[in-house]
């Protein structure tokens, strides 16, 4: 069984999600930072696969994926570097990037080298929903992949259910119309999209990102959705620190957000 | 239309619209109401109406006699530099200011690399007092300084961008992530046939203005509304697709594409797309792509700004790839000696850009009979400090 179907099963509330960049801060970094964050006690992670040009992402995640490009980070390489990662880790792995390296990469042989290592989800943000359902949704069928569709407060009642029957694993759901790590609270505005959010009757779970960076607004949005997806304030700290007291910091940098 | 857009945004296997969620609405938007618009009377007049009286349209085409005899063929320049604002950009931000009208925004964001397309969008949004937002990369800031002082006169607010090269590619990111932050009041002039549908076929249209009149002119001028050839140089290919519009389909008619080779198509430092790359997708749509064996997009170079720039339009990426066009490329240096013999011959001096196209006319062995256009797509003025400075390195201009 899919390990995010598994997650939801036992929890469904509360889920916290933690992306970061494959390739920043250094080259090799991507298996330890994956390894403390699943051992500080987070649900569920996100590897970022940086790409040149990330037109959805703020200034933090866009240097990230800068870094992690000019260390040398590659498709191929972290392949090669989650090879043994599920021997030492056990919550669901999703990749997230755009859609260009995977293409040229191959989606089916990406999907097949997704399956081969042990990932559970692939976050897509370019690639659009008909060429997922007429190209490639059998390749991520054939691969036992959830497709994370991305949704938006400018996302429609309609669009939201054809995205809601065309996804799995979960909903994605974008806190404000922004680029990632560009906005700090939430305004009124978004309470009541969260509050909408709650109340539709989906078929997929909900996590909702973009927007959280502590305690408080992560134990915000949990009051609307199953969790929430942490990406700039991590990255932001993993730019800030040497990778030999990494570990430590990411201890001290997820229990505090899980709160007392 | 056998090389137009079909209904889902293709053109062959190019185009599409590759966006996140958070532009999803706004694209839809208009996808729905671009045609409509379009063929509304009203705007149909208006945009008329402002071609003719504020643009100075129709450009004159004009018989180039001295430089025809260097050729030994009959050349005629389709004059765009001619245009109100010096290039052919200023016919695509005046229809896109009315269809952001009639779509109640009221702020305005756009990407430039030379200078024009921004320079164009300010004057537009001064015509029209929308706010207006130029993203340039810092790098193309530097070397175009008449187009931002310029665009600031007209009271737009220019946002140096310093992220990837500092130049167009940037400068376009920036732009997208503006209206993703943006996505209710604001409406996003993009410059050329790229980004996602509809926006390649939306630029195509309002461009297609320029190979409209060629017809007309020809026909009054030659008798036959047909060339033999047209020429024109692509970064993104806006120029290029106006002035191939109404030939699309009349394939007895060369088109000829020029793209920028910077330093040489082997030096690492070039913009010639459709020779270094291949299909990938940049800033939504599915396209010709300079890139690595990874995916990540490669950095362009070449002496014009208005030609740095990784991909190129879907629709040219599709005339490429069936050889409805044919794709040449001229190095910085043959540009430069293209827009001085221009110059010296004719009195004209071209846009970096435009000398690109220029620069192909003797790249091709042409017939004495042979009706050629060249659309000289902007003027010289902005690139007066690249001029001076092969001037002064190149003290004998060979004519």
């Amino acid at each position: 069984m899919n390990r995010i179907d598994q997650l939801f099963q036992i929890k469904q509330h509360e889920i916290l999600s933690v992306y970061f960049t494959a390739g920043h801060p250094e080259l090799n970094s991507a298996p330890v930072i994956i390894k403390a964050l699943a051992e500080a006690g987070v649900d569920m992670i996100e590897i970022g696969m940086p790409f040149s040009d990330p037109m959805a992402d703020g200034p933090v995640i866009q240097q990230s994926s800068s870094k992690a490009l000019k260390n040398g980070m590659s498709l191929n390489l972290l392949f090669e570097q989650l090879k043994d990662i599920r021997s030492k880790v056990r919550v669901p792995l999703l990749l997230m990037g755009y859609l260009n390296p995977v293409l040229q990469y191959g989606m089916e042989r990406f999907c097949q080298s997704c399956a081969r290592v042990g990932i559970d989800g692939i976050i897509l943000p370019d690639l659009p929903l008909e060429v997922y359902e007429n190209e490639y949704k059998p390749f991520f069928i054939k691969a036992g992949l959830h497709n994370i569709f991305l949704i938006s407060p400018q996302t429609s009642e309609a669009r939201l259910q054809a995205l809601d029957n065309a996804g799995s694993g979960f909903l994605y759901f974008v806190s404000s119309s922004s680029t990632t790590g560009m906005k700090n609270g939430f305004t009124g505005e978004q309470t009541a999209y969260f509050e909408k959010i709650s109340r539709h009757n989906l078929k997929n779970h909900s996590l909702i990102g973009f927007g959280i960076s502590n305690h408080d607004t992560f134990a915000t949005v949990c009051r609307y959705a199953s969790g929430a997806i942490i990406g700039s304030a991590f990255v932001k700290m993993l730019s800030e620190v040497e990778m030999t007291g990494v570990v430590e910091k990411i201890y001290k940098f997820v229990e505090p957000l899980k709160g007392p | 239309m056998k090389y137009s857009v079909n209904d889902k945004g293709y053109y062959g296997e190019f185009g599409g619209a590759f966006i996140p969620e958070m532009m999803y609405r706004n694209i839809e938007e208009l996808r729905e109401n671009y045609l409509k618009i379009l063929s509304d009377p009203s705007f149909i007049s208006e945009f008329k109406n402002l071609l003719k009286n504020y643009v100075g349209r129709p450009s004159p085409l004009y018989y180039a006699a001295r430089l025809s005899e260097h050729f030994r063929t009959r050349i005629f320049l389709k004059r765009e530099d001619l245009n109100h604002t010096g290039a052919h950009k200023i016919n695509n931000t005046v229809g896109q200011i009315l269809i952001a009208k009639r779509l109640g925004k009221t702020r305005i964001i756009a990407e430039t690399g030379a200078g024009q397309h921004g320079v164009a969008t300010a004057t537009v949004c001064a015509l029209m007092g929308l706010k207006c937002i130029v993203y340039m990369g810092k790098t193309d800031v530097e070397r175009q300084e008449p187009n931002v002082l310029r665009m600031k006169m007209l009271g737009a607010e220019v946002i140096p961008v310093l992220s990837g090269n500092m130049t167009l590619k940037d400068a376009t990111n920036e732009a997208i992530r503006d209206w993703i932050n943006n996505p209710v009041d604001t409406h996003y002039i993009i410059g050329s046939v790229v980004g996602p549908h509809p926006y390649p076929d939306l630029v195509a249209r309002l461009q297609s203005v320029i190979s409209e009149e060629v017809q007309a002119q020809l026909l009054e001028q030659t008798g036959n509304p047909d060339p033999d050839y047209i020429i024109a140089c692509v970064g993104g290919g806006s120029n290029a697709a106006g002035a191939f519009y109404h030939y699309l389909d009349r394939e007895k008619v060369k088109l000829v594409a020029v793209e920028a080779a910077g330093k040489g198509v082997e030096s690492g430092e070039s913009a010639a797309t459709m020779v270094l790359g291949h299909p990938g997708i940049i800033h939504g749509s599915r396209t010709m792509l300079m890139q690595d064996d990874d995916g990540q997009i490669l950095e362009p170079y070449s002496v014009s700004a208005g030609l740095d720039y990784p991909g190129i339009g879907p629709m040219h990426s599709n005339l490429f790839k069936t050889g409805r066009a044919i794709f040449k490329y001229a190095t910085d240096d043959e540009a430069l000696d293209a827009a001085f013999l221009l110059t010296r011959l004719e009195g004209i001096v071209p846009a970096l850009e435009s000398a690109h196209a220029l620069a192909a006319l003797g790249m091709i062995r042409f017939a004495e009979k042979d009706v050629v256009v060249v659309n000289v797509s902007g003027r010289g003025d902005k690139d007066m400090a690249a001029y001076i400075k092969y001037m002064n390195t190149h003290n004998t201009i060979a004519l």
